[in-house]
């Protein structure tokens, strides 16, 4: 796999040569373990392994939980409360659940950024990074419908939003959302369906986990250099790369453990910290809480949908040229499905020729600035929509779709880029000397 | 190319289109079920209308009752606030809705505060009973009521729509003014909805 090439699995006892003339499974399990990885691979490579421990963590709990749970409207805050009280160690399975949804955002934002830095979405991995694309949407899509699950105040009232926004599409918009929620307004109907699909999603996930895993073998990792591994022939091959096992796998699991140290003290300590109090009340649909915000990781998302009100010029501009058929509320909903759509046609908008940001001086720049524009666009979305609040969100908002539409496509074209180095094996040596010439290693790898 | 294979071209061809006709057909037939046990079911459709007794409803009062599943809010206005309200057609031209959205008039009516209320039982003013769905047509959030935001009506909390005296959007995300469902008094103390 990978064009790399490398030693294959060759079944030596009778008894593996029996399996693999029948089904070559051990072969296939061995080349996925084995492949090999580019070796100066820094620390920003291990969010794979911790998503997909996460994605694994979240299945485990989650069918746990169903075991005790009850997807009726009259029962299902009861049923999570008589999970946190009665069930056996049920408070810490669902603690462990409910936190372990951030833990998976906080993995993909760090992986996806990563991405973003070193260019890892550019061709050949197109395919990748649109499956990883797919992959956010369904991830926000299951974590969504859990949140409805147990029912509180702010699982119904975000419920009665985020179906709103599928009513904002003209013409057809209040059809869909009723088609969604089985009903004119949120009830058992949905309640039952987003269990449904809550339980279904993972797997989905898991399976595209496979195809994801799948498309970057065949083009082989990205890495802090962005240059691609020698495939002439197998000793160059090797010399830019060390096999999966043991090296990434020891390394990754060392990362992990560290992230889960973390992970388990707010697990441990504060586990409401990052959840809102009102969903500790049961759902009402005579009020809604007096400041409704989705959890942390749909906020960035959610300030650039508030962000876009009527009295924006663009807006009207856009109202006017449609005959007012994209309204403020509907523009509102295409910026924020717009702001991922973007990001997904980043491997088409980056018209540089060098891949990696660590050799595009003005890049760097502008590249920060996203990640900065992300956090306040998640600090203003947890905001009333207020002065100066919405003038903040308005900006942020700008900033985020000119990164990708203006500054991606021209920065291309204007910036003088740094030469890279010219394999791997170059850029490894530069940190780690080679034994014998008496150089000591510095300590801090790659980036 | 003979005849003769034109011939059997021909017949392939039609065998393919009608294969592949059946075969989209079938896959429509099997996948519109799916698709459309997500509609409102039969229970959830039989329209309801409930009958609210208002007569414990002071004027400067306001009852919150749930009608298919959505809060409707039923207001019975003080006569400082009718006037208001009444005054407030006077901005009519910088209304951003200018329908009334009133289900029991037709689709061109006003947005005036006459065409927005509730015709008054026997032996009470004009303009004092108004009601309305409690559903911000921004997003579906409950707005809260008592004279909450910039113009003394009603105030969404989630994104900041105002609404005024006569539940008419005035500011804020929010499209069209809070609708106003089928409702008339069937006697001096009870309003029926639906």
């Amino acid at each position: 796999m990978g064009g790399i090439p490398h030693d294959h699995y060759e079944p030596k006892s009778s008894g593996e040569k029996w399996l693999h003339s029948r089904l070559p499974i051990v072969g296939l399990l061995y080349d996925t373990l084995m492949i090999p990885t580019p070796k100066n691979l820094n620390w920003m490579w291990i969010w794979g392994i911790v998503l997909v421990f996460t994605l694994v963590l979240q299945i485990a709990t989650g069918i746990v939980l169903v075991m005790h749970y009850v997807p009726h409207v009259d029962m299902a805050f009861a049923s999570v409360e008589h999970i946190m009280r009665d069930v056996n160690g049920g408070h810490m399975i669902r603690y462990f659940h409910m936190n372990g949804a951030s833990l998976f955002f906080v993995a993909v934002y760090a992986h996806m950024f990563r991405s973003l830095y070193y260019g890892s979405y550019k061709a050949p991995r197109e395919v990748t990074w649109i499956v990883g694309m797919l992959m956010y949407l369904l991830m926000m899509g299951t974590a969504f419908m859990g949140y409805v699950l147990p029912w509180g105040q702010m699982s119904f009232h975000g419920t009665a939003v985020i179906t709103g926004l599928f009513g904002a599409i003209p013409f057809v918009g209040e059809s869909i959302q009723t088609w969604l929620l089985g009903a004119s307004a949120v009830g058992q109907p949905a309640l039952n369906r987003f269990f449904s699909l809550h339980y279904l999603l993972p797997f989905v996930l898991l399976g595209l986990t496979i195809v994801h895993v799948w498309a970057f073998h065949t083009t082989g990792n990205n890495n802090p250099t962005g240059v691609e591994v020698r495939r002439t022939s197998k000793e160059e091959a090797a010399k830019d790369t060390l096999p999966f096992w043991p090296y990434f796998v020891i390394k990754d699991l060392f990362a992990l453990a560290v992230i889960l140290v973390v992970f388990v003290a707010i697990v441990g300590f504060m586990p409401n910290y990052l959840g809102h109090p009102d969903n500790y009340i049961p759902a009402n649909p005579l009020a809604t809480p007096s400041h409704i915000v989705p959890e942390w990781y749909f906020l960035p998302f959610y300030a650039i949908l508030r962000a876009f009100t009527a009295d924006v010029w663009l807006v009207q501009i856009v109202q006017f040229l449609s005959f007012g058929i994209i309204d403020a509320k509907f523009f509102g909903v295409l910026a924020m499905f717009g702001a991922i759509a973007v990001m997904a046609l980043a491997p088409w908008l980056d018209t540089s020729s060098v891949r990696s940001g660590r050799y595009r001086p003005t890049f760097k720049w502008w590249f920060w600035l996203l990640v900065i524009d992300f956090i306040v666009l998640m600090w203003v979305g947890a905001r009333p929509a207020e002065f100066p609040y919405d003038w903040i969100s308005l900006v942020a908002s700008a900033y985020w779709f000119a990164y990708f539409l203006v500054i991606l496509p021209l920065l291309g074209v204007l910036e003088k880029p740094n030469t890279p180095p010219a394999t791997i094996e170059d850029d490894f040596n530069a940190h780690y000397a080679p034994k014998g010439e008496g150089k000591a290693p510095i300590a801090e790898p790659a980036e | 190319m003979s005849h003769a294979d034109d011939h059997q071209g021909t017949r392939r061809d039609f065998l393919y289109y009608a294969t592949a006709s059946a075969g989209v057909v079938v896959t429509g037939a099997a996948v519109w079920p799916m698709v459309n046990q997500m509609n409102p079911s039969a229970d959830v459709l039989a329209l309801a209308s409930i009958r609210v007794d208002v007569a414990d409803v002071a004027p400067g009062m306001q009852l919150t009752v749930l009608w298919q599943g959505k809060p409707v809010f039923i207001r019975h206005r003080t006569g400082v606030e009718i006037q208001e309200a009444a005054a407030q057609d006077a901005e009519f031209d910088s209304f951003p809705d200018k329908n009334a959205q009133n289900e029991n008039l037709g689709d061109d009516a006003l947005a005036t505060d006459e065409n927005r209320t509730l015709a008054s039982p026997e032996g009470e003013g004009a303009g004092a009973w108004i009601v309305q769905m409690g559903v911000c047509t921004h997003l579906g959030c409950v707005p809260l009521g008592d004279g909450a935001g910039d113009f003394g009506g009603w105030f969404c909390p989630c994104h900041g729509s105002h609404y005024d005296l006569a539940g008419r959007i005035r500011k804020g995300p929010a499209p069209r003014n809070l609708p106003v469902p089928p409702a008339a008094f069937v006697d001096g103390t009870t309003i029926e909805l639906g």
